[in-house]
């Protein structure tokens, strides 16, 4: 098994995301009542440039989570199409099992995703060999990984997941991701269960890991701090579709659309002189069930006009790196503040 | 209004003794909120939980003095604990979820709350449960008071959780880790509510996270844990303004503004938290400390006191004191 070269070149994107959706069918009960569909992602386009950070932040219920899952191919999209470097996933050029050697993925659980019985160097060896790598190779590839991820191999190789500590663990994950070689990794909420002396050890790893295996990252995370920190770009997420898109530094300095200003508004202040009067998003975040009509954030909007509810607003252009998908930012529909808020793509 | 002398909490009967909490003394007045902040494992929830003597009895050695609204809650029998839980002090769980009873709607709960303590009708309970939804600022209260607690959403629920450790009018509020698990967006709303709450009623609210964040939207004071200790104290502005102990300095430095500025590496606290089964005999923080020397390591630091009220627990403060002559942020 060898590293993955480039096919593309670097103006492809890594990953072109289009008209993804999926929805869960609920259950009905034994009366036959209920049903429905959670529409968790529903219709979402953006591409993820090769070498790049993508933050992806939202409530929980936005779909972030769903969508790395999507990106993965661990749950089949109802709809849309992903491709990594030009090829469809799961079609002829790029079969599955080829493309989840390229792209890893590390989830927030970092008990849940570790095999209990394995030890910590059999899980990190473990998928080299179910593709084809002797089992000589990958235990010397899983020694030099964990000692790059700061484990000395001779303290932790044969230690049991529930030996080590949840930042260790972390770092066993971020390991055997890195066995496969992958030129991408999705990094889903890999670092919030981790105190904070921790997390930021893990983040500089990450960092560190990057530039030197020349990753691209996706990265979900609700913190919106630790996402600015790591990500060239981010991607705010509400109810299963795209709000706003845009580098990191533009996003947080002058967020276009309003539930990202909220979300930004709601971070703690850090300042005992300006402690926070008002909760910017009054209620819970809605249910994906049954989303809002029109723009499905006008109920909660604190500059929503009577056109938000009857106009759906052109979604962020699909390859766009940049893009607001809110009617303030179409000045032709109708929408009184229209003007205040010109398209900044 | 709580008074802790020199409390220790040993958890016994895993294979060695686990030191959580080792002499911690803290005071909270009438009115007055503090904040105990630190990681997994610093001892800032079983201290909270000591309050209310929430411990297994059988596996826990408890020593020092607690004295909570003028009781001594270490000497309380079963009974007393039963009247003295919920009454004069109460608490809101990190997980709503899991501190309902699940088969009873969040109604039922609360009523039953008002009636095991207080001698008034099942209507009049029924009333004051509706009211204190009303309070929570829980839409449509009547109808949420039928439901059951997995019919809420996370923000919802923890409105009902401080209904219902509000229902029997305590003096004393106690929060562990309430905002946690909720959306930022819900989180400021939870704690706006705390904070006026807390300011209507004249409660005393501890309030245990190891989000300083969340800690400077409504705490008064901050006590900083770490390996079973307070290793500092002070008003808000003097742990945010001049932090006095290394590890609180290294708290904000990983938090607080422009402390994560994007390509700079962040500065983080090397290591990992004490083993709190084998504590060491000087400062627990020595070994990721940077400026440890080893009359660190040798004996505990003597608490120094800066100002009234603003206490740490280091031989160097003079040190951090310098370090941060010039504010970081």
């Amino acid at each position: 098994m060898d590293g993955f070269s480039d096919i593309g070149g670097p103006a492809q994107p890594m990953l072109t995301i289009q008209g993804l959706q999926k929805h869960f069918a609920l259950k009905k009960d034994a009366f036959g009542r209920g049903g429905g569909v959670v529409r968790a992602v529903d219709g979402v386009d953006f591409d993820v440039f090769k070498g790049e950070t993508l933050g992806i932040v939202g409530e929980s219920g936005c779909g972030k989570s769903t969508t790395a899952r999507l990106l993965m191919q661990l749950i089949t999209p109802t709809a849309g199409e992903v491709y990594f470097d030009g090829r469809t996933v799961g079609g002829r050029d790029l079969p599955l099992k080829e493309f989840r050697r390229q792209v890893q993925m590390v989830f927030q659980d970092s008990y849940a995703s570790l095999n209990p019985r394995l030890t910590i160097e059999d899980s990190v060896a473990f998928g080299p060999q179910v593709h084809g790598v002797s089992r000589k190779e990958a235990v010397g590839r899983a020694h030099d990984l964990l000692a790059r991820v700061g484990l000395s191999p001779q303290r932790f190789a044969e230690r049991y997941p529930h030996e080590l500590s949840g930042g260790q663990r972390q770092r066993v994950n971020i390991a055997r991701a890195l066995a496969m070689q992958p030129r991408m990794v999705i990094l889903d909420e890999a670092v919030s269960a981790l105190d904070k002396s921790v997390e930021a050890q893990v983040l500089n790893l990450l960092l560190d890991l990057k530039s030197e295996f020349g990753l691209t990252y996706v990265f979900i995370s609700h913190d919106l701090n630790v996402v600015r920190y790591m990500s060239d770009r981010v991607m705010v997420m509400y109810l299963g579709q795209v709000a706003e898109i845009g580098p990191s530094e533009a996003l947080y300095e002058s967020p276009a659309h309003p539930y990202t200003r909220a979300l930004l508004s709601s971070m703690p202040s850090m300042d005992p002189d300006h402690r926070t009067e008002e909760a910017t998003l009054a209620g819970d975040p809605p249910n994906p069930i049954n989303p809002p009509s029109g723009c499905r954030f006008h109920p909660r909007c604190a500059q929503a006009a009577p056109v938000c509810s009857q106009h759906v607003p052109a979604p962020v252009a699909a390859g766009a790196s940049q893009g607001v998908s809110c009617l303030m930012a179409e000045p032709g529909k109708g929408h009184p503040l229209a003007s205040a808020l010109l398209r900044r793509a | 209004m709580v008074r802790l002398r020199d409390l220790s909490v040993t958890f016994i009967g895993g294979r060695k003794p686990v030191q959580a909490v080792s002499g911690v003394s803290l005071e909270v007045q009438r009115g007055e909120v503090v904040a105990l902040i630190g990681e997994s494992g610093s001892g800032k929830s079983v201290t909270l939980r000591s309050l209310l003597r929430l411990h297994p009895e059988q596996r826990t050695r408890m020593s020092g003095q607690v004295q909570v609204a003028g009781q001594d809650v270490l000497a309380l029998s079963q009974r007393e604990l039963v009247d003295f839980r919920g009454k004069v002090a109460s608490m809101i769980f990190q997980e709503p979820l899991l501190a309902m009873d699940p088969v009873y709607t969040v109604g039922a709960q609360i009523v039953e709350a008002i009636l095991r303590h207080e001698p008034v009708s099942p209507a009049e309970a029924r009333q004051r449960a509706l009211d204190l939804f009303e309070r929570v600022r829980i839409p449509s209260p009547e109808l949420r008071l039928q439901a059951y607690p997995h019919e809420m959403s996370g923000g919802m629920r923890q409105r009902a959780m401080i209904a219902l450790a509000l229902a029997c009018r305590p003096q004393i509020l106690l929060a562990d880790e309430p905002t946690t698990a909720l959306d930022a967006t819900v989180q400021i709303q939870i704690l706006l509510l705390l904070r006026e709450l807390q300011r209507d009623l004249g409660l005393s609210v501890v309030f245990v996270t190891h989000d300083i964040g969340a800690a400077v939207e409504v705490a008064d004071r901050i006590a900083v844990m770490y390996g079973g200790r307070i290793v500092e104290e002070g008003t808000v502005r003097e742990l945010i303004r001049t932090p006095r102990h290394p590890y609180t300095l290294a708290l904000l430095k990983s938090r607080a503004h422009g402390a994560m500025v994007r390509g700079r590496r962040l500065e983080t606290i090397g290591g990992t938290p004490p083993d709190l089964s084998a504590l060491p005999p000087g400062c627990a923080f020595a070994e990721r400390c940077s400026l440890a020397t080893e009359a660190c390591c040798a004996a505990q630091p003597a608490v120094i006191e800066f100002s009234p009220g603003h206490r740490a627990r280091c031989i160097h403060t003079r040190l951090v004191a310098d370090a941060t002559a010039v504010p970081a942020a």
